[in-house]
């Protein structure tokens, strides 16, 4: 046994403590514990981490983070290792030491050997004064929760800053078809490896509306884009400095997008006699996440055949594509936060040919965004034509519906209504049995929902899993 | 009868939804069977033509994206809408881009940057940002409801009147209850939100000043606004009790 310091046992008995009480409430547990052991002893994530044989990973960005760490934690699992993971999206340092925490004994000793830890980007600098990640992975910046992070490059300067901080013993993992998170790389004296989609029929020309980085990272000139995936994300190079989209080591050379799968076919230093990889996720942004998934275990050494069986046994998490069956219909869950995920969740829906029956919430609570003026960066023009039925409700459903309304949706197809529970029977009655709903709705929203969908008896509270 | 809207710098100050404005103007406009055209005006580009558009949408933007901004407007292209403005054109400008029409922006070290200098405001660098729902009433009772987001504070100078006075949230600079500045057809405020989708009787006021340039004064026909209406006390009743 590791020798624990006193204050960590202490920290860890009292934040175990708290995690037991409120899972007796019923409670899911996912930040509380960490606080108070953090309180307790703010070195708790460290000096539990560093007991950890095959390292931590932490993975961040904008978009994808969530799923993106939960396929990594399969690898590992698939691996044979045992992976501590803050699977229920708690991923502020407080979700980071509760899972800690309801990994460890009453002594502070690990059950896990690799810890998975999915971090909120604006919490980076933070985190990482509190452990060395052997692995971290950027997924994108784009711009989200303005309220809270303001301004995306201000943001990137910060993680950039932490990022200085690493030692080489520290691999970066980066997206390099996000010119910001590219960037990043060069703060960072360790190895880098980047991740990316090469496939030349993905994307256009045309950078879209809400673009946070049409400028060069290293010198403010306009960027050339000779494929533009979603946002800021594509084929780029600046022409006045020089800096380009940086060389793939983990890329995907033919993307096939299915209604309910993604088929990858691998490119670049990686590939050996493999056939293409199967994610059970559709949208290209899940293409993205695998890739990032894989590049982090290929820096833990773990063999692309066991990643692969992983990410086809995937499961989408909370609000990430799953579906829920209730009364006949089938119900898509799918939890969105920014414009560039809402216009990737919505590409991945257009591209299904369907008519959407749509259940819409919005809220304004701090992890939803307080402002919601996002939902106008957000390309409902490309949804609105296709639109069957909208059901809309949410503590800000009046600013849902009125997008909808300026986004020319005739107004006998959207129906506002109050309450979860009645919203949730208003949309499901508005879907003849067989078809399908799809819920789109912010986090606190989706909670919501998906309490009123349990208490339906349609579903099992989320952080079950 | 045909409205234009010239769109100022969308690739640089285009943030927290501004670009919902635009697109209240030319709905608000087509819903009435005004045929709109939008044109975008960008740093670097030829000389704007300063003839051409009747109301322009100027939004907030990164600092990165406002630097920029302002060394454009130093050159010819500030000369260019300047020219406009003074040729009748409507301006509707929120956070940066109300800052830059001001007479200078003063940061916390260094030299005053000069603004365009068409809205008689002065901003200050502040200690506290502001952020939150930002609720106000016009001096003839009509409410305006926003997000504010700056660290900017801004102070009106005698030529320019204040859009509405504060009843929650900050405003120009969190002391004298005033939010944003009127001076002839140009508006400056702190609204994101959208501001116009959510007040559309100041998108309405923008059309009409836009259209009186080319077509004199119009009389606008109503729309049903019942959904903006609602959509704008369900977020005053959040600015009221959780901000």
């Amino acid at each position: 046994m590791t020798p624990r310091s006193l204050r960590t046992i202490a920290a860890v008995a009292a934040g175990k403590a708290t995690r037991i009480a409120l899972q007796r409430l019923g409670r899911g547990a996912t930040a509380l514990p960490g606080i108070v052991a953090l309180n307790l002893a703010p070195n708790a994530i460290a000096s539990l981490s560093a007991t950890m044989t095959h390292g931590t990973v932490c993975v961040s960005g904008t978009n994808g983070k969530t799923t993106t760490a939960r396929m990594l934690s399969d690898i590992v699992r698939a691996a044979g290792w045992a992976p501590v993971h803050n699977r229920s999206g708690s991923n502020l340092d407080r979700g980071i030491a509760a899972a800690l925490l309801a990994d460890s004994t009453w002594g502070g000793e690990l059950r896990g050997n690799v810890g998975v830890f999915e971090i909120d980007e604006a919490s980076v600098p933070r985190v990482l004064t509190r452990l060395v990640p052997r692995v971290l992975v950027v997924t994108n910046l784009f711009r989200d929760q303005l309220d809270r992070y303001f301004e995306i490059d201000a943001l990137a300067k910060r993680i950039a800053q932490a990022i200085a901080g690493l030692p080489d013993s520290t691999t970066l993992v980066l997206n390099a078809d996000d010119p910001i998170v590219a960037y990043l790389g060069q703060s960072h004296r360790g190895p880098v490896l980047f991740f990316g989609v090469d496939d030349p029929a993905v994307g256009g020309t045309v950078a879209q509306a809400i673009s946070d980085a049409t400028r060069c990272p290293r010198c403010k000139a306009p960027l050339r884009y000779t494929r533009v995936i979603l946002a800021h994300v594509g084929d780029w190079r600046c022409d006045h400095c020089g800096l380009e989209r940086p060389p793939r080591d983990v890329a995907a050379a033919a993307v096939r997008l299915g209604a309910n799968a993604t088929e990858v076919r691998l490119a670049g230093a990686v590939t050996g006699a493999i056939d293409d990889l199967v994610v059970p996720l559709p949208g290209l942004y899940n293409a993205y996440n695998a890739l990032a998934a894989l590049a982090a275990a290929r820096v833990l050494d773990i063999s692309l055949s066991t990643a692969a069986r992983a990410l086809k046994a995937f499961k989408p998490a909370f609000g990430r594509l799953e579906i829920v069956e209730a009364e006949g219909r089938r119900l898509r869950l799918l939890l969105v936060k920014n414009p560039a995920g809402f216009n990737a969740a919505i590409g991945a829906l257009l591209e299904t040919g369907r008519r959407p029956r749509i259940l819409g919430a919005l809220n304004d609570r701090d992890a939803d965004s307080r402002d919601v003026s996002w939902i106008w960066d957000a390309d409902f023009e490309a949804l609105a034509p296709r639109i069957e039925h909208a059901t809309i409700t949410g503590l800000r459903g009046r600013d849902l519906a009125l997008r909808l309304k300026y986004a020319g949706v005739p107004r006998d197809r959207v129906t506002v209504v109050d309450g979860w529970a009645p919203a949730i029977r208003a949309a499901i009655d508005a879907t003849p049995p067989g078809e399908e709903l799809v819920v789109i709705a912010t986090y606190t929203a989706m909670l919501s929902l998906r309490d009123a969908l349990a208490r339906l008896g349609y579903v099992g509270q989320f952080w079950e899993d | 009868m045909d409205l234009r809207i010239g769109h100022l710098y969308p690739d640089l100050m285009s943030i927290y939804g501004d670009r919902g404005n635009v697109i209240a103007l030319s709905q608000r406009a087509a819903w009435r069977g005004i045929d709109v055209e939008t044109r975008t005006f960008t740093a670097g580009e030829a000389r704007f033509d300063p003839d051409w558009a009747d109301v322009y949408f100027f939004g907030g933007g990164q600092d990165q994206g406002q630097d920029l901004v302002g060394a454009d407007l130093a050159g010819p292209n500030g000369d260019a809408l300047r020219r406009s403005i003074a040729g009748g054109a409507a301006v509707f400008s929120v956070c940066g881009g109300y800052q830059l029409l001001g007479k200078e922006y003063v940061p916390d070290t260094g030299e005053p940057i000069p603004g365009l200098g068409v809205l008689d405001v002065t901003t200050r660098a502040g200690k506290v940002r502001f952020v939150g729902n930002l609720l106000c009433e016009t001096d003839d009772g009509k409410m305006l409801i926003g997000f504010e987001n700056h660290s900017g504070y801004t102070y009106l100078g005698p030529l320019a009147k204040p859009l509405g006075r504060v009843i929650a949230g900050h405003g120009n600079n969190g002391t004298d209850k005033t939010e944003g500045a009127v001076q002839g057809r140009l508006i400056g405020c702190y609204l994101h939100g959208s501001a116009l989708p959510k007040n559309p009787w100041l998108a309405d006021q923008l059309i009409s000043w836009g259209l009186a340039r080319r077509h004199g004064a119009v009389d606008l026909a109503p729309l049903d606004d019942t959904d903006e209406d609602a959509a704008r006390a369900q977020a005053a009743e959040v600015a009221k009790t959780r901000t």
